[in-house]
């Protein structure tokens, strides 16, 4: 990636600038002037951006380090495994709220 | 082929010339367009690609999004090193030369409050994090089921820590604001980041620009540093130095904030 011949990295960015801090710039701030080509900015918008990931390269994604879609359980078998754990800790919750309005039908340990 | 006018910033002139290889969108050479005193930083982009359908579809294209924020970026930054440039919002796009011309007659007055205010300052981006919790004992001892009640009591008491952890993120990003605000000349609010779209592990709790004049960077910069092993589990990320993009909007927010 380094080469000689390389444009320097400018400035500071070395010290974690992502592409989020760049976008949260270039798209959200700076002089706004309308040109000659209209187009509003806020249509697309992180937002916009981040939903429009699905279709985008993975590993651009992990560039920008966003696998939020791992845990949208449309979209990955791993976040359907992880919503089961959740609902799993939900069913859990409501055991122990009824075992506390029935204390003598607690189950005192496993068999 | 026809070509639009893309323009990244405004400036006042300099002497230095920008780095022979230094490159904008799509590749081009970015040019100095002189007038009225001030400078606009421009380069051709292909009719094709900035049309507006072509811009809308692009845009919500992340990797044509992300070569085109980072060129914007690129050329931004560049000047940067050799003057203090005004940038302007991504895709700020004029039919032709004469275009630009008028819009920087229309805009003169603004251009010139805004270069004088911002003249030899920059941006510091900071931003604090909690940091994820340090590995929770297994959510379910894998062995077998704890009852209900121990484990509605667990969870009680992980939500109180939760609480506390989350009590002193917060005291500990206003005290640092309160520390950096005092040496930036101003300052503004961003949004959290969300950490699935930044990929930065851990909560965002504060997430600010700082206006400072470069002459006192390095202070405010060794001051940053000085913080970031304050507190355990929590982060402190400084970035830039950036052209003044957070300063450069006209908006009156209420997110916006006077240093000293």
């Amino acid at each position: 990636m380094t080469t000689p011949s390389r444009f320097p990295e400018p400035y500071g960015q070395g010290s974690g600038a992502n592409l989020a801090d760049i976008l949260e710039r270039v798209l959200d701030k700076g002089v706004v002037i309308a040109g000659d080509i209209r187009i509003n900015l806020l249509d697309i918008e992180l937002l916009t951006v981040k939903l429009r990931l699905i279709v985008a390269s993975v590993d651009k994604a992990k560039e920008m380090g966003i696998d939020w879609w791992e845990s949208d359980p449309a979209l990955s078998s791993r976040a359907r495994r992880d919503e089961l754990t959740r609902e799993n800790a939900e069913l859990r919750e409501r055991l122990a709220r009824l075992e506390e309005l029935e204390p003598g039908r607690a189950p005192r340990e496993a068999p | 082929m026809t070509g639009l006018r893309y323009v990244y910033a405004v400036c006042r002139p300099f002497g230095t010339p920008l780095q022979a290889q230094l490159t904008g969108i799509g590749g081009a050479p970015p040019a100095l367009l002189h007038h009225h005193g001030l400078v606009a930083v421009v380069s051709t982009v292909p009719a094709a690609d900035f049309s507006e359908d072509a811009l809308k579809a692009h845009l919500e294209d992340l990797d044509w999004l992300a070569a085109t924020a980072r060129a914007h970026q690129g050329v931004v930054d560049a000047l940067t090193t050799v003057t203090t440039p005004l940038p302007l919002r991504l895709a700020t796009v004029f039919r032709d030369d004469s275009a630009v011309r008028a819009m920087i007659e229309a805009r003169e007055g603004h251009f010139r409050g805004l270069l004088d205010r911002l003249h030899g300052r920059v941006e510091w981006g900071v931003k604090v994090y909690l940091e994820p919790e340090p590995a929770e004992p297994a959510p379910a001892p894998a062995a077998k089921p704890v009852s209900g009640r121990d484990y509605l009591r667990h969870r009680r008491e992980s939500g109180r820590a939760q609480e506390d952890r989350w009590q002193r993120a917060e005291r500990f990003a206003r005290s640092l604001h309160q520390r950096l605000a005092e040496h930036a000349e101003e300052f503004r609010w961003h949004h959290p980041q969300n950490s699935q779209l930044s990929g930065a592990p851990g909560r965002n709790v504060l997430n600010a620009a700082y206006l400072v004049p470069r002459a006192h960077s390095e202070e405010f910069v060794e001051l940053v540093d000085r913080t970031k092993d304050e507190e355990a589990g929590i982060r402190v990320e400084l970035t830039g130095p950036w052209a003044a993009y957070s300063f450069s909007g006209e908006g009156t927010e209420e997110n916006v904030g006077e240093g000293r």
